[in-house]
């Protein structure tokens, strides 16, 4: 299976990185962008299939390597096949 | 060997810890590889500052889990005396030995100069009567801003266990905070290098008094073996 995990900055931490991409759309005449965030997308492979086994181990792999959960946020897509 | 200095792929400060630590304060100090087993002997760890695999994913997310921090884990455990100097802090923050995060400049940019700090009184070896009121030490990362919940914060706030603050803020950290230590006082964590301040070759001597503080102890067990 293809995993995907999304990482994010967590909504009530300060997002520097964001706040200079939300000023350059802005300033590029794009005035109605708000809360632009920026992280980072991980994609690897992964053997077996979706199930509970599966996220138990990809949520242990999230949170702590992949993502810090004191600043971040993640969550992650499966494609079968 | 009384003093361990931590080397992981990427660290580059790690030669000034140990110049630091043995040349200047005549202290016995090593460098010790994050595949290698912490030696018994140790009194004291620094991990030093670098780019530790490469900064990848996040500033110390690969070296927590280093088959050395599991030694450093049960080391600090027992009440041994850890300092982490910028990378290292990182590396101490990203293990959960010190509380909070360390994220990207709010300017953005790497900071490198030499840097005001004002010193808090946190405990009996690091305050101002031990250090004075400032301190001037190079900084130099691109990510030092320091972050926690508001609960974490303000229990470091009132458990005096904030260290130090930057006096005009180069990186965004919350409450000016340019270093912390554990509840217990034995795990220290800054983004200031006091090892690259402790020669007539630097910008300053302030690093001197600092890695006095932090290897305190081990110099009450037994004096250095050269005079500083």
């Amino acid at each position: 299976m293809k995993v995907t995990v999304f990482v994010s900055p967590k909504n009530t931490v300060l997002d520097p990185q964001g706040a200079a991409v939300e000023h350059a759309m802005k300033s590029l005449g794009h005035e109605s962008v708000e809360g632009v965030r920026v992280g980072k997308t991980i994609t690897f492979e992964m053997e077996g299939s979706d199930s509970q086994e599966s996220r138990e181990k990809l949520d242990k792999l999230c949170d702590g390597l992949l993502s810090n959960p004191v600043i971040e946020d993640f969550r992650y897509e499966i494609e079968e096949g | 060997m009384r003093v361990a200095i931590l080397q992981f792929p990427g660290s580059n400060c790690d030669w000034d810890s140990e110049y630091a630590v043995k040349d200047v304060l005549g202290i016995s100090a090593h460098r010790v590889w994050h595949k290698d087993k912490l030696p018994s002997e140790t009194e004291a760890v620094i991990v030093p500052g670098g780019f530790s695999f490469g900064d990848y994913l996040r500033c110390g997310a690969i070296a927590r889990f280093s088959p050395i921090m599991q030694n450093l884990k049960e080391f600090a455990e027992k009440g041994g005396q850890v300092l982490g100097i910028c990378n290292g802090f990182q590396i101490l923050c990203e293990s959960g030995l010190l509380p909070g995060a360390l994220i990207r400049n709010d300017c953005l940019d790497f900071r490198c100069l030499n840097q005001n700090l004002l010193v808090e009184n946190s405990n009996d070896r690091f305050n101002q009567t031990t250090l004075g009121k400032s301190l001037l030490l190079p900084i130099a990362h691109g990510e030092g801003n320091y972050r926690a919940d508001e609960s974490v914060l303000s229990s470091l706030e009132a458990n005096d266990q904030i260290l130090l603050r930057y006096s005009g803020n180069p990186n965004g950290s919350m409450n000016d905070i340019a270093g912390i230590r554990n509840f217990t006082g034995n795990v220290y964590g800054m983004m200031p290098h006091p090892e690259r301040a402790v020669g007539s070759h630097h910008p300053c001597l302030d690093g001197l008094p600092l890695l006095k503080a932090f290897l305190k102890p081990v110099l009450q067990t037994r004096p250095a073996e050269i005079s500083s």
